[in-house]
């Protein structure tokens, strides 16, 4: 299990410098590092994060959006009509609720369609691993550059420390 | 909105889709402004993702009652957050002009008030073109976030679609504001 202060270190040495999102259980423990370094601004709506991120962004920071992927539904015409048409790169980091098919009712369907979604709306995606973490935030850091548009690190129950262990 | 564009230099502008993008484009077009052609409901966000990554500068968001309805949740955000930097100047005629004129509910939902329950610290609701350059002075003066409420009339001319391309908007805003 990678530890939360790792994982926020990693994305800040890859020059995270803006931190926004809408909680999930998943993403406890990274959130709690994230408050702790008083460097996550709370959002009310996942779109609402994505466009506030677009606006850091372009006032020259790298942006990171922390949801549960049920957030993916709520920020479609966000990331669409404001990411993805004008060029405006995001790191999204991304809960995977209902993987599997072992959740609550409420995540199984997105849970199962999660990745063919963001196939069909051209968000390059990757799930993090604790063997590959290295070069899965490398991909993260190479892929924003380049193509300058959203990009999803999909983050799997138990991969890294949560609030209850 | 003319008379606003004569009062900023070099502030960033961000400019909610419709006709405010259209038609400040078509009043003043400068670098300094991000036009918006979707998702609308976000003007405010993305400003106040500029405001708080540029605290120093004062920046200005266009928008208009149908996109703060649908983006009001940014308004607790704003409130929560107080930006000093951030003036919300709402365009309020009341109806969705780009699409036929369909009734809104700021008729009746008083945006300005919605943002002062919200946190906003300075909020104004005008109708003439004097108090309105009275108040955006002021407000250029004072600590934020600030919510001036213009009451308009409807549109009766198309100012004509934003004929800028995306990345090009991103591009020179970026350069501008840097």
């Amino acid at each position: 299990m990678i530890e939360s202060d790792a994982f926020v270190q990693a994305l800040q040495d890859i020059g995270v410098d803006f931190f926004t999102g809408v909680p999930d259980s998943i993403l406890g423990g990274i959130i709690a590092e994230l408050m702790e370094r008083r460097l996550y601004t709370p959002a009310v709506r996942e779109d609402e994060a994505v466009a506030m991120a677009a606006g850091a962004y372009m006032a020259g920071k790298i942006p990171a959006v922390l949801m549960q992927n049920s957030g993916l539904g709520t920020s479609l015409n966000t990331l669409i009509s404001l990411n993805y048409i004008y060029r405006q790169p995001c790191i999204l980091i991304v809960s995977w609720r209902g993987q599997g098919g072992k959740d609550a009712p409420e995540h199984l369907v997105m849970g199962e369609v999660m990745e063919p979604f963001l196939d069909t709306m051209k968000i390059p995606h990757r799930t993090l691993t604790e063997k590959t973490a290295v070069e899965d935030l490398r991909w993260l850091a190479e892929t924003f550059m380049k193509q300058r548009i959203p990009v999803a690190l999909l983050i799997t129950k138990g991969v890294v420390k949560g609030l209850h262990p | 909105m003319a008379a606003l564009l004569e009062l900023l230099t070099d502030q960033p502008v961000i400019i909610c889709n419709g006709f405010p993008s259209r038609e400040a484009q078509k009043i003043a077009d400068r670098p300094t402004h991000f036009y918006m052609i979707g998702s609308m409901g976000s003007a405010a966000a993305i400003g106040l993702g500029v405001a708080l990554a540029k605290p120093k500068k004062h920046v200005v968001i266009f928008d208009g009652d149908g996109n703060v309805l649908m983006g009001m949740g940014t308004l607790a955000t704003i409130g929560a957050l107080k930006p000093k930097n951030f003036i919300h100047v709402v365009f309020d005629n009341e109806v969705y002009g780009t699409t036929g004129n369909q009734p809104t509910i700021s008729n009746v939902v008083q945006l300005e008030k919605v943002a002062k329950a919200a946190g906003y610290v300075n909020v104004e609701r005008v109708r003439e073109r004097e108090d309105l350059v009275y108040e955006f002075k002021d407000m250029l003066k004072k600590d934020g976030p600030s919510m001036l409420l213009v009451k308009v009339n409807e549109m009766v001319e198309d100012a004509g679609r934003v004929m800028l391309d995306p990345p090009d908007i991103t591009k020179r805003f970026m350069q501008a504001i840097e």
